[in-house]
C-alpha cells in the first residue's frame, strides 16, 4: 500500500456513514476506529482488550501488505469488507442432509466422516437428543476436571482476563506483520487453551474440536498456553471442503511452551480453492508461531495444505529455552491456479536447541508451490542444530515448485544440514503400479501418499487416514 | 492363449518391432532371446501396455480379447503379469503395501472377496519361503535400496502373490548368483502349470537349465528370426548369434 493510499484510508469519513443497527448481525463494510469500537462492544469486551485493538489498528495503517511472497494478486480493498459478524444461528441452516448440497455430502462420504459428523459440518440443525451433545458434554467434564481450560477466546476473555492478558501478544505482536496487525485489531473469535503445570491434556483436542465446530470468522485469533511439564494435542481444521463467502482470511495462531512442556498442532486445512481458474478461492494469510519459553520445551507444527487460492503462511518456532526443540512438518498441494507461499522459520537463542524442517511441496496442474524458510541462529544459541528437508514433487509440466532456504547463522558452533530434492512423479512408476492391477488415480495416489509419508506420520492417526482420502480428492483427474 | 500376428511397434519414429509373429499356447513356456537392443523388453512392455511405444500394425489376440485395447491395469486384471528388467522403486510407499494392493485388486476384479490383513500375511508369508526372501522385504520400501538380485525377487515374491495366466519375465535371471538363479528358477517351475504361460526373456542357458522352455525364439533386430526348441538355446550358448545367423 502506498503513502498516499494510507493517508486516504486516514483521512476519509467512512463513506456510508455509521450507523448502528441493532437488528443487524453484520457491520457494513469498511475499516475505521468507529468499526473496532463497534466490534468490541458487541462482543461485550472490556475496556483494555478495546484499547488493544486500536493500538493495533494504528500500527497497521502505518504499515504495507508484504510483496516478497512468491504469490500474484490483485490489491485487496481493505474497506470492501465487512469485520464483523455474529455467529450464525442455530435453524438458519438446512433442515436435513437433504437440503445439502450433494457434491458435498459425497466428498464427506469419500472422506468417512460418520453421518451425524457430516450433519454438524454441514450446518444442520441438530435435536438436543443427538448424541453428539452429550459426548460434548463428556469431554467438558473431563477436560475440567483435569483443570484445562478449552473455550472460545471471547469467552476466556472473561472467564480468564489474566491469563488472556498476559499472553495475547506474547509471542506474535501486534505489529509483527501487515496481516497480524489487522487480526489484532479485528480478531473475530478462535480457541483458548491453557494446560496448567504437570497435565497431559487427557485427550487430542480434536476431537472435541470437530463436532463442536464454531463458525470463528475470518479473522480467526487462537491463543494456546502449556504450562510447566505440561503435554497438548491440537487439531486445526478440518478435512471436510470450507466455503466461505470471505475471500480474505487472516487468522493468528500463538502458543507458548514453558520448561519442559510440549504442544503438538495439527492442522489440515481444506479451503475452497476457487475454480479452474482460481476464481472465488480463499485467501489464506496467516501467522502461526510458538515460543520455547522454557528449557526442554517442545513445539512441533504438522499441516496437510490443500485449499485456498493463495496460501501465505510460515508456522514458526522461537527457541528460547536451552535444549529446546522446534519441528515443521508439513505437505502442501497445489492445484488449479493455486498458489502457495509457505514454509517455516526456526529462530534459535538458547544453547542446544534444535529444529527439524521436513517440507513436501506437491505441485499440479497450473499450481505454484513455494517453499521459503528461515533458520536463524543467534550469538549465544551454542551447538544449536537444524535439519531441513524440502521435497518437491511434480504432476504434469504445467506447474511449478521453487524453494528458498535462507540461512543466518551468527553463532559458530552451529551445525545446520539442508537438503533439497524435485522429482516428477515418473511414467516408469505409474506403469509399473498398473501393472499390478492399479488403476491410474490409485497408482498416483500411492507414489504421492509415498512421498508424503514422513509428514503423514506425524498427524494423529484419525487424521492421518482422512489425510490420505483427502489427498486423494484433491489429485482426482491429475493424471490422464 | 497368446497370439502376436505381424505386430510392429515404435517409439517416436524409431520402429524396434518389425513383425513379430508368435503363438503361445496354455501351458507353454516360451524363451526369448536375442541381442541387446534387439526388440525383447519392448515386446514385454508392448504386451503389457505400456504407452511410450506406438503399435503401427498387427494385433495381439489374449484369451480370445484385443489385448492392445485394454489398459495396463486391465490387462493385469485378466491375468497378464510382467517381471521387470529394472524393477522401479517407490519411495515411502512399503512392499507389504503395494503387495496387498495389487492382490486385492486383482481379486476384486476375479470376484474374489478382498484378503484382510491377516490372511494376507499368512499368504505372503509362505510365499516369501518358498522365494527364500526375510520378512525384512516386506516392511521396507518397495524396490528402495534393493540389491539387482533382491529386486528380482521381489517380482518373482509378486508372481506368485498375483498367480498371473501370461506371465512376461524380462530377464529374471540377470544380476542373480547361482544360489538365487536356482531359488527363482524353481519359483517360476511351481508356477508352471496346463493353465498357465510363460515368456521368458533371457541371455544365458543357465535358466533355461532349471526351467526347461518349450519353445526358444531368437529375436534379432525386431524380428524372430529363428525358433526351436531346447537345443536351440544350446546352440547359440556354443555358437553365439553371429554364429548363427552366419548359418
Ligand atoms: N523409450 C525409448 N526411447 C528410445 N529408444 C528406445 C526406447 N525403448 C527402447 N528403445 C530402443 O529400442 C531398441 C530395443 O530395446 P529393448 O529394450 O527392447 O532391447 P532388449 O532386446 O530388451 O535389449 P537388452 O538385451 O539389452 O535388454 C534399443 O535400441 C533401444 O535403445
Ligand atoms: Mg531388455
Amino acid at each position: 500500500m502506498s503513502q498516499q493510499e494510507i493517508d486516504r484510508l486516514v483521512d476519509q469519513d467512512y463513506k456510508y456513514g455509521f450507523v448502528t443497527d441493532i437488528e443487524s448481525d453484520t457491520l457494513p463494510p469498511g475499516l475505521n476506529e468507529d468499526v473496532i469500537r463497534e466490534i468490541s462492544t458487541r462482543k461485550g469486551e472490556p475496556v483494555w482488550l478495546l484499547e488493544w485493538r486500536l493500538e493495533a489498528y494504528k500500527k497497521w495503517l502505518e504499515m504495507a501488505p508484504p510483496e516478497w511472497a512468491h504469490v500474484d494478486y490483485p490489491p485487496i480493498d481493505f474497506q470492501s469488507i465487512s469485520y464483523f459478524s455474529a455467529p450464525k444461528k442455530q435453524g438458519d441452516g438446512p433442515k436435513s442432509l437433504d437440503e445439502v448440497d450433494p457434491a458435498l455430502i459425497e466428498t464427506y462420504n469419500k472422506l468417512g466422516i460418520p453421518l451425524e459428523e457430516q450433519k454438524m459440518l454441514a450446518g444442520v440443525a441438530v435435536d438436543a437428543v443427538f448424541d453428539s451433545v452429550s459426548v460434548v458434554t463428556t469431554f467438558k467434564e473431563k477436560l475440567h476436571e483435569a483443570g484445562v481450560v478449552f473455550c472460545p477466546l471471547s469467552e476466556a476473555v472473561h472467564s480468564h482476563p489474566e491469563l488472556v492478558k498476559k499472553f495475547l501478544g506474547s509471542v506474535v505482536p501486534q505489529n509483527d506483520n501487515y496481516y497480524a496487525a489487522l487480526n489484532s485489531a479485528v480478531f473475530s473469535d478462535g480457541s483458548f487453551v491453557y494446560i496448567p503445570k504437570g497435565v497431559r491434556c487427557p485427550m487430542e483436542l480434536s476431537t472435541y474440536f470437530r463436532i463442536n465446530q464454531q463458525n470463528t470468522g475470518q479473522f480467526e485469533r487462537t491463543l494456546i498456553v502449556a504450562e510447566e511439564g505440561s503435554y497438548v494435542s491440537y487439531l486445526e481444521g478440518c478435512t471436510a471442503p470450507q466455503r466461505d463467502e470471505n475471500q480474505l482470511h487472516a487468522a493468528v495462531v500463538e502458543l507458548v511452551a514453558e520448561t519442559d512442556a510440549e504442544i503438538k498442532y495439527s492442522t489440515v486445512q481444506n479451503w475452497f480453492a476457487g475454480d479452474d481458474d482460481g476464481k472465488g478461492g480463499i485467501y489464506n494469510f496467516v501467522t502461526k508461531r510458538g515460543e520455547c519459553r522454557g528449557d526442554r520445551a517442545k513445539i512441533s507444527w504438522t499441516q496437510l495444505e490443500t485449499g485456498s487460492a493463495i496460501t501465505w503462511k510460515y508456522p514458526s518456532c522461537v527457541l528460547k529455552g536451552a535444549d529446546s526443540l522446534g519441528e515443521f512438518y508439513s505437505v502442501a498441494v497445489t492445484g488449479k491456479k493455486q498458489q502457495a507461499d509457505t514454509g517455516t522459520k526456526m529462530i534459535h537463542i538458547g544453547p542446544r536447541t534444535r529444529s527439524t524442517i521436513i517440507s513436501k511441496g506437491i505441485s499440479t496442474a497450473r499450481g505454484q508451490n513455494a517453499y521459503r524458510g528461515l533458520v536463524k541462529v543467534l550469538p549465544g544459541a551454542v551447538d544449536a542444530r537444524n535439519f531441513t528437508q524440502c521435497d518437491s514433487l511434480l504432476i504434469g509440466d504445467q506447474c511449478g515448485a521453487h524453494t528458498f532456504p535462507y540461512v543466518e547463522a551468527e553463532e559458530p558452533s552451529a551445525q545446520l544440514e539442508h537438503e533439497a530434492t524435485t522429482s516428477k512423479v515418473s511414467d516408469d512408476q505409474l506403469f509399473y503400479l498398473r501393472t499390478r492391477g492399479m488403476s491410474e488415480e490409485d497408482a498416483l495416489n500411492m507414489v504421492v501418499n509415498g512421498f508424503c509419508k514422513e509428514v503423514f506420520q506425524k498427524l494423529p492417526m484419525e487424521f492421518a487416514v482422512e489425510a490420505e482420502a483427502l489427498l486423494g480428492i484433491t489429485l482426482e483427474g491429475a493424471v490422464g | 492363449m497368446l497370439s502376436i500376428r505381424n505386430l510392429h511397434a515404435r517409439v517416436g519414429d524409431k520402429p524396434i518391432l518389425k513383425g513379430i509373429d508368435l503363438e503361445v499356447n496354455a501351458g507353454e513356456v516360451h524363451a526369448i532371446m536375442g541381442p541387446n537392443g534387439s526388440g525383447k523388453s519392448t515386446l514385454s512392455s508392448v504386451l503389457a501396455g505400456r504407452e511410450d511405444y506406438e503399435v503401427t500394425d498387427g494385433e495381439v489376440i489374449y484369451m480370445g480379447q484385443n489385448l492392445l485395447d485394454l489398459e495396463p491395469e486391465e490387462r493385469a486384471w485378466a491375468g497378464v503379469f510382467m517381471s521387470f528388467q529394472y524393477p522401479v522403486e517407490i519411495p515411502g510407499v512399503k512392499n507389504i503395501y503395494l503387495l496387498k494392493a495389487a492382490v486385492n485388486a486383482i481379486r476384486e476384479h476375479r470376484g474374489l472377496t478382498e484378503l484382510k490383513a491377516a490372511e494376507f500375511l499368512k499368504l505372503v508369508r509362505e510365499k516369501l519361503k518358498v522365494m527364500q526372501m526375510d520378512e525384512a522385504f516386506l516392511h521396507r520400501n518397495v524396490n528402495e535400496g534393493f540389491s539387482g538380485g533382491e529386486k528380482k525377487r521381489n517380482e518373482i515374491l509378486q508372481m506368485q502373490l498375483l498367480e498371473p495366466t501370461l506371465a512376461l519375465l524380462d530377464e529374471t535371471d540377470s544380476g542373480l548368483d547361482v544360489d538365487a538363479l536356482r531359488v527363482v528358477g524353481e519359483g517360476i517351475n511351481r508356477m508352471r502349470s496346463p493353465e498357465r504361460s510363460v515368456l521368458l526373456v533371457t541371455h544365458y542357458q543357465r535358466l533355461l537349465d532349471i526351467v526347461k522352455p518349450d519353445f526358444v525364439h531368437v529375436l534379432t533386430q525386431g524380428e524372430i528370426k529363428l525358433s526351436g526348441d531346447y537345443r536351440l538355446a544350446e546352440r547359440l550358448e556354443r555358437e553365439g548369434y553371429e554364429g548363427i545367423e552366419a548359418a
